[in-house]
């Protein structure tokens, strides 16, 4: 502090050059903080809101944590027999499978249009291309009217089957492929007899790693967090996903009372895995600084 | 190692896919017993349906609980279109009957309903599943007679006596916002078109009516104005709130004591229970506040019936399994206590409703008094576009409550005529 004072004093010319930098650097902590702030202040209002009994949870101040977050869990568990942990499970296999085939479809795809030449090559990307763009909610209708003809509505394959093919991870998997996934490499193991598919699994899928996370973790979010097409596509609320499911508790009908308290508590939980799942998969992402497999 | 990684990868998806063949199969087998789905949203209705499945083992019944009323009605109807996945009974609002006739989505069951059928329901309940014809669409489960809730402590305490006319309910209105300006008697909810539609059929209003295949819109007839402007003055002179229903905000005002008054349905104590725990035993029902004192009368708001879906390959099995269901007094019984609704049959719930609900244990009587109300249901035709009407009032008066205008209120009724009657002629329904 003194040394700051005593180098301002004897060279000003150099106390103008850092303190607009300080400035700068001071307003963008604060728009950092306030931007942290509006991303966590709803966070912050579900785990107290989750402690506060039916009674308490609209009277009490909002920060001002009660002590009811066990009965809360336990009142959820015991909705009509565990159903919650039911569309936690459903949850949990649409993103987990869904977002596993999305992966190993993506990865066959982007790999096949990066490293082969094949005719209609440009037309197949441009089309994918245009399915990046359309947002997904669009074409759930389409979807379910093309589900009910083969009568896989209001099943399980009705949420499954439409997010497999994703065509965002498509094209990542493909960017990813070109440049990190050198040709020589391929065209070295193809001289030493390796098939096509060995090329791909030995070779090409530990290169590309990084990308194959990025888009696991991309379409497990997505899928976990999806609501239009499961709304759509199912009735049967044993099928539901979380998201579907807690919508459901709050629209009961007029003759029954929206059960706030355990759309709050049931909020809360479902964020668990996701957050878990982020600090597992995070240290995959490190990787991709030290990727590629010849100097550049 | 990678070798083992793909082998798990290729067991995790040779088991989810056993997974789920095992839980999407269960429709197929042709020599079993029939199946049925059943789609609704009553709680506890799962219960009800399996001792249905223990004791008939040659028709098999699968419910399939649903979201409450529109969304669901929505998805009954796109199920229709697709031309596949519609269940073969469908929980359906008395409202929504017209509606899904109008589409083909449900069928004339009346050569298969048996003929005693008819007697154990009243003559307002059973027109609003006939429509007024010959045929049958629906056999009715739950209704939903209007009542007055209010809170017997704050009214002892305010010196308070229950109103027994629309007037009274003005003039305690007042007294209660006069003498605490935090609290009300009660609210004007634009969200809520039942409700109102149920208060302008105690005031004699029926909304639409059909002759010989033409229908006409009523929106705008003397009782429906009346209601309206009776409600936007007390909203305007600010006695009453203009906050809608079913929020956090009236929730919490139901629990503190700040709403000291419902006008309800016969269903509220399970609404109050949830939404306002810390009140129990201290709520009191009675009949809706009249417009003539010496002709009681109330209207309807919820309730609903079970229809045969026009997808259905086994009609005869889904009319014996809705006839067990809401006619029969072992099924009417568990409608009461398991899945705490107000059965539509008088005949066979009479023995079931003699306790009162839990939440209204200070009044033992609540059912009696409930059943005396039920008489006094008025009749009430409801249109094929019902859904727009609603929309319309949730648009228009949501506008009035907001201006807290009187005359805002008298429009909103003109505005919803208007609209109504232009969407039943542009869907090419002929009116009159």
């Amino acid at each position: 502090m003194a040394a700051t004072l005593v180098s301002a004093r004897t060279r000003p010319s150099r106390a103008i050059t850092v303190s607009p930098r300080e400035r700068s650097s001071f307003f963008s902590t604060a728009v950092l903080l306030i931007g942290a702030l509006y991303c966590l202040l709803p966070i912050v209002w579900v785990l107290f809101a989750s402690t506060k009994d039916g009674g308490e949870l609209f009277t009490t101040n909002t920060f001002v944590p009660s002590t009811h977050l066990w009965d809360n869990i336990v009142e959820l568990t015991q909705y009509r027999g565990g159903l919650y942990w039911r569309w936690m499970l459903n949850t949990a296999l649409y993103a987990g499978v869904g977002a596993l085939l999305s992966t190993v479809v993506s990865s066959l795809a982007g790999f096949a249009l990066a490293k082969y030449e094949f005719k209609g090559k440009a037309t197949v990307f441009t089309v994918l291309l245009a399915g990046v763009l359309v947002p997904g909610v669009i074409l759930a209708i389409p979807q379910y009217f093309l589900l009910a003809q083969i009568g896989l509505t209001n099943t399980y394959w009705a949420v499954l089957l439409p997010q497999i093919v994703s065509p965002y991870g498509i094209y990542l998997a493909r960017i990813y492929t070109s440049a990190s996934v050198p040709t020589d490499v391929i065209e070295a193991a193809r001289t030493d007899g390796a098939g096509d598919f060995r090329i791909f699994w030995r070779i090409a899928i530990p290169m590309m790693s990084p990308a194959l996370v990025t888009i696991f973790l991309f379409q497990f979010v997505g899928i976990w967090n999806n609501f239009m097409l499961p709304y759509i596509m199912l009735g049967n609320d044993s099928l539901y996903p979380i998201t579907v499911g807690l919508n459901g508790l709050l629209n009961q009908g007029s003759s029954v009372p929206a059960l706030y308290s355990l759309v709050v508590t049931g909020a809360l939980l479902s964020i668990i895995p996701l957050v878990a799942l982020f600090l597992v998969l995070q240290r995959f992402w490190k990787v991709d600084l030290g990727a590629g497999a010849v100097k550049a | 190692m990678r070798s083992t990684t793909r082998a798990g990868i290729a067991a995790t998806i040779a088991i989810t896919a056993l997974a789920l063949t095992g839980c999407s199969g269960s429709s197929s087998g042709s020599s079993g017993p029939v199946e049925l789905t059943y789609w609704g949203w009553a709680p506890n209705m799962e219960k009800v349906v399996d001792s249905w499945n223990e004791s008939h083992p040659d028709i098999h019944v699968t419910y399939v609980k649903t979201d409450a009323g529109e969304p669901a009605v929505t998805k009954f109807l796109t199920a229709i279109q697709a031309g596949n996945g519609a269940p073969d009974l469908m929980q359906a609002e008395y409202q929504k009957i017209p509606t899904l006739l109008a589409s083909d989505a449900i069928i004339d069951i009346s050569d298969k309903v048996a003929d005693d059928t008819k007697s154990k329901f009243s003559d307002g309940v059973w027109s609003s599943v006939t429509l007024g014809t010959d045929g049958v669409y629906a056999i009715p489960q739950d209704s939903g007679p209007m009542m007055f809730y209010y809170r017997e402590d704050i009214f002892d305490q305010m010196g308070l006596s229950v109103p027994t006319t629309w007037d009274e309910y003005a003039q305690v209105a007042k007294t209660v916002h006069d003498s605490d300006p935090t609290k009300y008697l009660g609210t004007f909810s634009s969200i809520d078109p039942g409700q109102f539609a149920g208060l302008t059929q105690q005031a004699g209003a029926s909304w639409w009516s059909s002759d010989d295949g033409a229908w006409s819109v009523d929106i705008d007839s003397d009782p429906v104005k009346k209601v309206a402007d009776y409600w936007g003055g007390l909203v305007e002179s600010g006695v009453i709130d203009n906050k809608p229903q079913y929020t956090p905000e009236w929730n919490a005002a139901l629990n503190d004591g700040s709403q000291i008054g419902w006008v309800s349905s016969v269903w509220a104590p399970g609404v109050l229970a949830g939404n306002a725990p810390d009140t129990a035993g201290k709520w009191r029902m009675a009949p809706l506040p009249q417009w003539d004192a010496s002709a009681p009368a109330t209207g309807n708001w919820g309730g609903s019936a079970l229809a045969v879906s026009s997808q259905s390959k086994n009609v005869d099995a889904a009319v014996e399994f809705s006839t067990w269901l809401n006619t029969s007094k072992d099924a009417v019984d568990q409608l009461v206590s398991v899945s705490g609704l107000y059965p539509a049959d008088t005949v066979e719930s009479a023995d079931a409703l003699k306790t009162p609900f839990e939440f209204f244990s200070n009044q033992p009587d609540f059912y009696e008094t409930a059943a005396e109300i039920a008489d006094t249901v008025q009749p009430f035709t409801y249109g094929p576009n019902v859904n727009v009407a609603y929309s319309a009032f949730n648009d228009e008066f949501g506008k009035a409550a907001e201006s807290k205008s009187a005359a805002q209120f008298a429009a909103a009724v003109e505005q919803m005529q208007k609209v109504t009657l232009a969407d039943l002629e542009d869907s090419g329904f002929t009116t009159k």
